[in-house]
């Protein structure tokens, strides 16, 4: 039943509420009562698709747009804009609906006092699609209240009137969105627009250039590091090196006699220092005596112990047929174990927040993924009510999931209180080593039965992993007893080869001693090589191209055509060819996730005893392409960040201490090993745009282990991946 | 002292001559786009020229600086006259969350500096700043032209003469 009223997010006129005070500059503003806790009726949409609904829940108006005088819009966006490019889609998105020009949109961070909070997070590569439809209709709700407005200055029926460019014209006349605005007190609100057919929209669709690209070419402040207000200070806080440790209390008084040092501050559960300048309170830091209490030191072989299949809590998360029944007997059993190890975030800005406290408020900026929860935390914390603390979010230098757990800026807080000035507070690179809510490790068990023709009669993917979405502040706990089990750790684990009769998942549950939680694509990237590795080897055991296997084991569904799609169109554009070729081979994956497919080509060599990466080719189906530039470079990263990932990154635990504590020992990918040729390819087979940042984060690890095992004949089970 | 940077003279007091270049332009001086990335010089998010030359401004105690010219993101170009490396970024959209990007393009120009038409190896071994949206494939593609758009400058400057 079509019953637009009902769908989560959709524009209703009675909830529009228009402001000509509260904008900074004097302008119209347009705000609502949207989105008023939409999560929980599409609860049930979530689970399935991990598709995160805009959940702009709030009790006041949200504010949206602001015409300035000089006739340029100001678009508060709701997501943070940390490199996905999604300030760029939702400009289009607006420019296209609202009939202005690009570069009449400026697009900022809504600062929590304006309302406009997503109240989940920005993450989970859904900015875009999920305020694809609410952001039109917003858009062309307030076109039509202009031009409706305009009619009436200029005495001529909205019919005759067309507009261009934030120029509303007919009869010879014309007047800026900017003239129309002034002086009127009542705005009529007309039901939500009919929105214009794709094929009439300018920018959306078009690979228009970056909207924060001069930003960020010329080195203007935008980051959270880079704030300042007067009279700021620097803060520090001791962190501990051991896994596990719990702070006790700390001798301070050589610190307090440090150079530059304003105030040691003493808390409950951290101590910290305040000095003039960032390298004073580093110092100062480091002369502080903390004693913690360290109940065990932890060893990576600690750690691999407790992530191993059959350890832990199992909860069956795919179940299809009865595969566990049929793969209990060894007969023509095929089983393979794969690893992944601790991954760390090494995002480039370090994590911080610059915080001024006065008596009834608090101000805060700072790169975060988590305005809403950032702000509750630290009015809790203060003791303030949320409304008197204002979240102004800044670009972030990398968010990857780092910056989805915030209580830096509760420290912050806390230190500017004592001493009564805006504190800068901000990690040193050790410190994000030492205590990043990392990337869990994973140990994987797959088995599967082939039958005489070649087919997969039965197959099952244990993961066991340590937490990414439990003990998040993102997931509230109900939510998590509702869903029942951590779906973040076995996203990518189910297997999407809908064809096969028998199919089984199981994601087993490890509690680690130190946090571990989201990095980009959360499971995908482990599940997908594990998932992707076996089917290429049954491919492989049963004599068959692993293209054509894998087409074989997929339904003719919605979801599946499109896989096979991208599938087709990936072993044709690369020339898939599975034998090696004068030492350079090619390897095959692919994925689902976030209703998104990816088809991956790898073609590889050994160099001087190194793996080396030639070049990929990526096919990617996210429906609608708002920008194909930022598809493309969304894909280049995510599989250039994959290649990290799976060839080179690993954390250890040494005598407690998680190592290494900078880059270089934490091996990352260089110029000189991503690849130098990439071929992206969209396919836009959906009616609406879909997931981007993170699907092309899965397949690329089995790409280049499927190829490995073409040229040297042996499998590769462990990332990160290393030649024998 | 004074310090000489993007053509102009600036005064600062300094109170630690170890206190590294990297604070003294980001705080002293109030230039934001050289970026503190780890403080030990391993990703080079603070790269600047000092006469013309890439170095890792974080590892770089003010005091051995004297009168040598330095040159950070802000210096290098501007929105009216960008400098090749930065038109190249604009023209190749390289940027995706941007802070080691400051640090890219002044490793460039430097590069460009020594090796007017760097070969992929040249790029490879001088290049080794790290990049967390893994932005590497348009970096290349953006020396490369940055390359090109420096030697037709040059060539008309030369034709000029």
């Amino acid at each position: 039943m079509e019953n637009s009223n009902k769908q989560p997010g959709k524009v209703s006129r009675r909830k529009f509420i228009i402001r000509a005070t509260l904008g900074t500059l004097g302008g119209l503003v347009l705000g609502t009562y949207l989105f008023r806790k939409p999560i929980y009726r599409s609860l049930a949409g979530y689970i399935n698709t991990l598709k995160t609904p805009y959940d702009g829940s709030s009790n006041d108006p949200i504010i949206w747009f602001e015409i300035t005088p000089d006739n340029l819009v100001i678009l508060q966006s709701p997501k943070v804009e940390m490199g996905q490019g999604t300030f760029t889609g939702l400009a289009q998105i607006t420019a296209d609906e609202l009939e202005v020009a690009i570069d009449q949109i400026k697009v900022v961070h809504a600062p929590s006092a304006s309302g406009n909070m997503d109240g989940t997070a920005t993450g989970g590569s859904t900015s875009v699609s999920s305020l694809w439809q609410p952001l039109r209709e917003l858009a062309a709700t307030m076109r039509e209240m202009l031009k409706t407005e305009a009619a009436s200055k200029l005495g001529i029926a909205v019919s005759a009137l067309s507009i261009s460019n934030g120029i509303v014209s007919g009869g010879g006349k014309s007047i800026t969105y900017a003239e129309i605005i002034k002086g009127v007190e009542k705005w009529k609100i007309p039901a939500t627009p009919k929105l214009k057919a794709l094929k009439d929209y300018q920018y959306i669709g078009k690979p228009i250039a970056r909207v924060d690209l001069k930003a960020k070419v010329f080195g203007e402040p935008i980051f959270g590091i880079d704030s300042v207000m007067p009279g700021m200070l620097y803060g520090s806080v001791v962190r501990p090196n051991k896994v596990g440790a719990q702070y006790i209390d700390a001798d301070t008084s050589a610190a307090e006699k440090m150079p530059g040092v304003v105030k040691v501050v003493k808390e409950k559960d951290f101590v910290g220092v305040v000095a003039r300048s960032f390298t004073e309170a580093e110092n100062a830091k480091n002369a502080i005596k903390a004693n913690w209490k360290v109940d065990k030191i932890w060893q990576t072989q600690d750690i691999e112990n407790c992530i191993k299949v059959g350890k832990g809590d199992p909860i069956e998360i795919q179940k299809t047929g009865n595969a566990a029944d049929m793969l209990e007997d060894a007969d023509g059993l095929i089983t393979m174990e794969f690893t992944s190890p601790i991954g760390a975030h090494a995002q480039m800005e370090p994590n911080g927040a610059l915080a001024f406290v006065e008596k009834d408020k608090a101000t805060i900026k700072m790169s975060t993924q988590v305005v809403k929860i950032t702000r509750a935390e630290v009015a809790d914390r203060l003791g303030l009510k949320e409304e008197q603390v204002n979240i102004i979010p800044t670009f972030l230098g990398g968010g990857f999931g780092r910056r989805l757990h915030t209580p830096h800026a509760i420290q912050a807080a806390v230190m500017s209180k004592a001493v009564g000035k805006p504190v800068k507070y901000f990690f040193n690179r050790q410190e994000e080593f030492q205590h990043d809510t990392f990337r869990p490790p994973t140990h994987h068990l797959v088995k599967a039965k082939l039958n005489k023709a070649g087919m997969i009669t039965a197959i099952e993917h244990n993961v066991s992993s340590g937490d990414v979405m439990y003990g998040s502040a993102l997931v509230p706990e109900i939510l998590q007893t509702i869903i029942g089990s951590d779906l973040g750790a076995w996203r990518g684990g189910m297997i999407n080869y809908s064809a096969i009769p028998n199919l089984r998942a199981v994601s087993w549950r490890v509690k680690l001693p130190f946090a571990t939680s989201w990095w980009r694509s959360l499971g995908l990237l482990a599940n997908t090589f594990a998932i992707e590795s076996f089917i290429d080897e049954l491919a492989i055991k049963s004599n068959q191209n692993p293209v054509e296997f894998r087409l074989a084991q997929i339904q003719d569904d919605k979801i599946g055509k499109r896989l096979k799609e991208v599938i087709r169109v990936a072993a044709e554009k690369s020339n898939y060819n599975n034998q090696p070729v004068e030492g350079r081979a090619m390897g095959f994956a692919c994925c689902i996730d976030v209703g998104t497919p990816c088809a991956q080509v790898a073609e590889v060599s050994i160099v001087d005893g190194k793996i080396k990466v030639h070049k990929v080719t990526c096919v990617i189906d996210p429906g609608i392409a708002v920008n194909p530039d930022q598809v493309r470079a969304q894909c280049e990263g995510a599989i250039i960040m994959g290649i990290s990932a799976a060839m080179f990154e690993r954390m250890y635990v040494e005598d407690g201490q998680l190592k290494p504590i900078i880059y270089g020992p934490y091996k990352m990918v260089l110029m000189q090993d991503a690849p130098r040729d990439i071929e992206v390819i969209i396919l836009q087979n959906d009616n609406v745009p879909g997931a981007v940042g993170e699907p092309p984060l899965g397949p690329i690890g089995a790409a280049i282990g499927n190829a490995l095992r073409r040229l040297t004949g042996k499998r590769l089970t462990a990332m990160p991946l290393k030649l024998g | 002292m004074e310090i000489n940077i993007n053509g102009n003279k600036r005064q600062v007091d300094i109170i630690d001559n170890s206190t590294p270049l990297l604070w003294i332009i980001r705080d002293e001086l109030d230039l934001k786009g050289t970026k503190f990335g780890c403080g030990k010089a391993a990703c080079g998010a603070c790269t600047v020229l000092i006469d013309g030359q890439q170095v890792r401004s974080c590892s770089y105690p003010i005091g051995m600086l004297k009168e040598q010219s330095v040159t950070t993101i802000e210096g290098l170009g501007s929105p009216q006259n960008p400098h090749p490396v930065q038109q190249a970024w604009i023209e190749e959209i390289v940027p995706q969350c941007g802070y080691c990007q400051p640090g890219f393009m002044m490793a460039t120009a430097a590069l460009l500096n020594n090796i007017a038409n760097p070969s992929e190896d040249d790029i490879d071994s001088n290049i080794t700043n790290v990049c967390r949206c893994a932005t590497h494939y348009r970096i290349r593609k953006a020396i490369h032209k940055a390359a090109a758009i420096k030697s037709q400058t040059s060539n008309v400057l030369n034709h000029g003469k």
